[in-house]
């Protein structure tokens, strides 16, 4: 009995950890492939309608996002509930579509400019008078290649 | 000199963990793995200022008009109480045609290069027309239903023909096809029902 004592004393040696780091590494870098970095920070509420046949949304350097929703409840004293556009950060009207779509497609590369897509990114609860009217302004700035931001779900 | 002989002693190499957490960290917080997904639609283009609207002469049996009104209910071909769940048969059988029926979009035949001779309704047109008030989500269900007849059909020929899915052809037996199927959604101007593509 005493043998087994005088060698528990001794202490374990310690569990190696040196491999951990390499464990994390792999983490890390599996994630950096498969996320994207965020595009804006949201000031309105967007919960996206549901759809079917939904396609990916293709090489998101080409694509801008237009957001519609009613704001965020730290916006609402300023801004009211009825739903509002937001370009980028910021909250727009839709008279400042046109120029924003402009701006952004003269700052793309001249290949690229035809085939920029807008996927405008409603909530649910809107009311189609402020999409046609973006629809509209698209129209007018050229930007025909658009896409209805949408989550999946199964058929009825 | 005995002292230089003895072994160097390891690095300590238990902080790079927390380094690495800690990057890992940051990209979990700074970065969304959603990847976007949506109905991909083509805008018409748009017309020039001086151009009056005018009505497309497009005759009636072409033309298959979805209305939504502001409490989201269908209107399908002047028909009241339409369930959405109905809207893509409807639709299929619009765009089909298939027993030649008069009240139904005529049938064109021409030569294809992959699909050989086909009848095919080149001028119909669906038309979707919405209200101001109506909501987004009964927007995109519609739009949604005529998509997947498009695609229902798409499928369905291709199987026919070729014994796979639309996806799986190759590029001329796809442009064929889209051509049989094209997806002549309109979507009029809101408050104008001209209807200009």
């Amino acid at each position: 009995m005493s043998k087994f004592r005088e060698k528990e004393k001794r202490g374990m040696p310690a569990l190696s950890t040196s491999s951990l780091p390499d464990i994390i590494f792999m983490l890390l870098f599996f994630f950096m492939a498969v996320t994207t970095m965020k595009e804006v920070t949201y000031k309105v509420r967007i919960a996206p309608p549901s759809a079917t046949e939904l396609q990916k949304l293709e090489n998101k350097s080409l694509v801008r996002y237009i957001y519609v929703g009613s704001p965020l409840r730290e916006y609402r004293d300023q801004y009211g509930t009825t739903s509002r556009i937001q370009l980028n950060d910021q909250f727009a009207d839709v008279s400042e579509i046109e120029t924003y779509i402009t701006n952004e497609r003269s700052a793309m590369k001249e290949e690229d400019q035809n085939v920029m897509t807008v996927s405008i990114n409603a909530d649910k609860d809107t009311r189609m008078g402020i999409i046609s009217d973006i629809k509209q302004a698209l129209r007018r700035a050229y930007a025909l290649k658009i896409n209805y931001q949408a989550s999946s779900r199964a058929s009825y | 000199m005995s002292k230089i002989s003895r072994k160097v002693e390891d690095i300590n190499a238990s902080s790079m963990a927390d380094i690495s957490f800690l990057l890992l960290i940051f990209f979990l917080v700074t970065t969304s793995m959603n990847t976007s997904m949506g109905l991909q639609r083509r805008l018409p283009e748009p017309l020039p200022p001086d151009h009056q609207p005018q009505d497309v002469d497009i005759k009636k049996r072409n033309l298959f008009v979805v209305k939504i009104n502001s409490l989201n209910q269908l209107l399908v071909q002047g028909e009241e109480g339409w369930d959405i769940r109905d809207l893509k048969e409807k639709a299929k059988e619009f765009i089909l045609n298939e027993r030649n029926e008069s009240h139904l979009p005529e049938k064109v035949l021409r030569e294809f290069e992959t699909l050989g001779p086909m009848e095919f309704t080149r001028d119909h047109v669906i038309s979707v027309q919405n209200d101001v008030d109506t909501q987004y989500q009964a927007y995109i269900d519609v739009q949604n239903e005529l998509i997947a007849a498009y695609n229902e059909l798409r499928n369905e020929l291709a199987q026919a023909k070729f014994g796979k899915l639309y996806d799986e052809l190759e590029e001329q037996q796809q442009k064929d096809i889209r051509t049989v199927f094209p997806q002549n959604i309109s979507e009029a101007e809101p408050k104008n029902y001209g209807g200009v593509r």
